[in-house]
């Protein structure tokens, strides 16, 4: 019951299948991280546990501790507890991050409370600190002009204000130099606890080094192919994606 | 400012299309008809117990009228859709304005209470004027401003009681010709609001009229003659709703300012129309030596507005300002922009617009910005940003900006951007619904020339604006 769950899953993009019956668990206190090369479907993946209207899911389940969040509108997917840390967060002009923020948590409240400012504020500010944003970024337009570091601080920063039950985070290594990379992970590392899953898609080990992962899953070709324990990682970085697609390509169908 | 006082002034100041949405059986005393001729005019020239000179202004003015062509070599063909004969041109109760709320009518006062204008006056005005129809119910302004010598009254009692410092100006900044419907306005003009401040006096609270339609069919036709004499500075807000009715309403407004040296205008319109308004404004300004004018104007609503507020900057050093937000949604039309004219040396004029365009929404951007040649070290700035909202809506822009020799600048900039669907996921899987991931959008857009307008004002700008976002999500 407490987990993210997913079962046969197949889903296409313009009658073109990326998932196909797809399978993976997350019971809450575990993190796990989903490797694999391009193109196999693990952002398409995110997107749909998210709620994108763009992908056509045809068979399968998403369950949300039990609940069926599959056809749910994003934001409601949002209030049910899931978080999307995105590959490529988006840039909202004239919008700031302390009143986005505040407006996703306020719309978390019940019709008619207002959120406390004062201690929405310390709040804010003790996260940025944790995760070293300069407070002046509280009212710089969401993502405007940030470099990808930044983005990518800024999507964790978010995650720990909204304190979602799982957390899906999309390559959020990418675009990170060593020092973010740290600071990046060990926010992520002060939000581990037993009532939070993760999802950690990446395509390098060097993320793992700092998140320690509990499971690895390999996906290939819109499914996972081999899962293990955080020494995969390992393997997977030194034999290379080539291992993966000669090991586990499902032969061509005619 | 602490998050508190944001949230009472959110309280204090209500005013949406859903709260607009009501109107009183109709009780009027007095009743022009359906239609417009010179018996019109005499009709209401009799009931307000005019001098005859302003009898003569009004019938040449509709001759003006009946002799202008519409616009519609330039301007949207929906105007052909005004039928002039099939609207009223002055319904009243006959009422005098009056000093305390107490007194205005029952059903008046209700539906002023219901717009919250009571309570703003008591919380941050100096002055109200309120116009049911043709005429105001109520108005006040506060004592120690009439010491002052401020005048703040309605049209026909600033012709009548203080014809000395009006009549100079009146119908001078637009004269009746200038266009269809200021010669429309100058035959059938009622209410309104006549300011003078005299030499020196700040005014450091906003005056405020609200115009509000009640009758179907009906023709308001308020107008505005602000003088601010030298040195003198004051704001002024005006509101208007209507409600929504199955057949066209029309507002014509005409609305002229006069800053003298070092005077300062702030001219603020918050306009919340009902779909069936077709909205026709002409307004103006005239910049003495060193005088600023800065028209702040957000149209919300309405069916059709057409409305370029202008500044001519006649005397040295003098700055004109339009800082423009236009939202249409389904069926909606705005076209508005700003009027720079440049008759002296060292005069600046700046123009912001931004429009937001929702669905099968339209907006429009006309500018004119003139410059001659024989002027030094005169500068403009023009920016106009459209924002779109779903790949229907629809926005043009239209920039004159004539500059002649080369001690001049002027700058330009335009851009078009739109909300994106990735930008509205990436919103809702924070928790927003799409609704209000579109209105944090919208208000992100505006946001930066939000910031320029006085906090009352830019506080129910964002409520209007959530209430119209709300409202376009299907």
């Amino acid at each position: 019951m407490h987990s993210l769950e997913i079962k046969n899953l197949n889903v296409s993009i313009e009658d073109q299948p990326i998932l196909k019956d797809f399978n993976l668990t997350i019971p809450k206190g575990e993190v796990h991280a989903l490797m694999g090369p391009n193109g196999t479907g693990k952002s398409t993946l995110a997107k749909v546990i998210a709620g994108h209207e763009d992908y056509e899911v045809t068979s399968g389940s998403i369950e949300l501790d039990g609940q069926s969040i599959l056809g749910n509108e994003p934001d409601e997917i949002s209030q049910a507890g899931l978080f999307l840390a995105f590959q490529y967060p988006l840039e909202i002009p004239g919008v700031s991050i302390a009143n986005f923020i505040r407006a996703a948590k306020q719309s978390r409240l019940e019709e008619g409370n207002t959120l406390d400012a004062v201690a929405y504020y310390k709040e804010l500010y003790e996260k940025m600190d944790a995760l070293k944003i300069d407070r002046k970024f509280t009212s710089r337009s969401l993502n405007e002009g940030f470099s990808g570091g930044e983005k990518k601080r800024c999507e964790v920063l978010q995650m720990s204000m909204l304190e979602p039950k799982y957390c899906i985070m999309d390559e959020t290594d990418s675009g990170l130099d060593i020092d973010a990379l740290k600071i990046v992970s060990e926010g992520v590392n002060l939000m581990r606890g037993p009532d939070r899953g993760f999802l950690i898609i990446t395509h390098y080990q060097r993320l793992l080094d700092y998140i320690i992962p509990d499971v690895v899953h390999v996906m290939f070709d819109g499914r996972i192919v081999h899962s293990g324990n955080a020494q995969l990682a390992h393997e997977l970085e030194a034999k290379g994606y080539d291992w993966v697609k000669e090991t586990f390509a499902s032969p061509t169908v005619q | 400012m602490s998050d508190s006082t944001l949230n009472e002034q959110e309280e204090s100041i209500l005013v949406d299309n859903e709260k607009g949405n009501f109107s009183f059986p109709e009780d009027y005393q007095f009743d022009a008809g359906t239609g417009l001729s010179k018996e019109t005019i005499a009709y209401i020239s009799s009931v307000k117990n005019e001098a005859e000179w302003v009898k003569e202004f009004r019938l040449k003015a509709l001759e003006l009228f009946e002799k202008k062509p519409m616009p519609t070599h330039w301007a949207s063909s929906d105007l052909e859709n005004i039928v002039f004969d099939n609207i009223r041109y002055y319904l009243s109760k006959g009422q005098k304005p009056s000093r305390t709320w107490e007194e205005v009518p029952d059903d008046v006062k209700e539906t002023f209470e219901r717009l919250g204008i009571p309570e703003q006056e008591r919380k941050f005005l100096a002055g109200v004027e309120a116009q049911f129809d043709s005429e105001a119910a109520y108005s006040r302004m506060k004592e120690d401003l009439e010491k002052e010598g401020v005048i703040f009254v309605g049209s026909s009692e600033g012709l009548e009681k203080y014809p000395e410092i009006f009549k100079p100006y009146f119908g001078k900044v637009i004269p009746s010709a200038d266009n269809k419907f200021s010669a429309l306005n100058s035959a059938v003009f009622s209410g309104g609001s006549f300011i003078y401040v005299p030499k020196g006096v700040k005014l450091k609270q906003p005056l405020q009229a609200y115009f509000r339609i009640n009758a179907e069919n009906f023709g308001q036709f308020e107008r505005t003659l602000i003088i601010a004499d030298e040195g003198a500075e004051l704001t002024y807000m005006e509101g208007c709703t209507a409600p929504k009715f199955e057949t066209a309403t029309l507002h014509s407004a005409v609305v002229e300012l006069v800053a003298l040296k070092n005077a300062k205008i702030q001219y603020i319109t918050v306009q919340n129309w009902s779909n069936n308004v077709f909205n026709l404004v002409t307004k103006r300004a005239h910049a003495e030596e060193n005088a600023e004018v800065k028209w702040i104007d957000c149209n919300i609503g309405s069916r059709l507005t057409m409305k370029y507020p202008g500044v001519v900057l006649k005397g040295r050093k003098a700055r004109g300002e339009v800082l423009s937000i236009a939202l249409a949604n389904d069926g909606q039309h705005q076209d508005t922009g700003a009027k720079m004219v440049h008759l002296a040396d060292e005069t600046t004029s700046n123009i912001i617009s931004k429009s937001i365009s929702i669905g099968e929404g339209r907006s429009t951007y006309r500018g004119q910005v003139h410059m001659p040649k024989h002027l030094k070290s005169c500068k403009n700035n023009t920016e106009c940003d459209a924002l779109l909202i779903n790949s229907n809506s629809r926005t043009d822009t239209y920039p004159a900006i004539t500059t002649r020799g080369d001690a001049n600048t002027v700058q330009h900039e335009a851009s078009v951007s739109k909300v994106s669907a990735e930008q509205i996921f990436y919103m809702m899987q924070r928790g927003l619904s799409e609704g209000e991931a579109m209105s944090l959008a919208v208000n992100g857009f505006v946001n930066d020339l939000l910031k320029a307008f006085p906090m009352e004002y830019s506080v129910e700008l964002k409520r209007l604006i959530d209430m119209e976002m709300e409202g376009s999500v299907g």
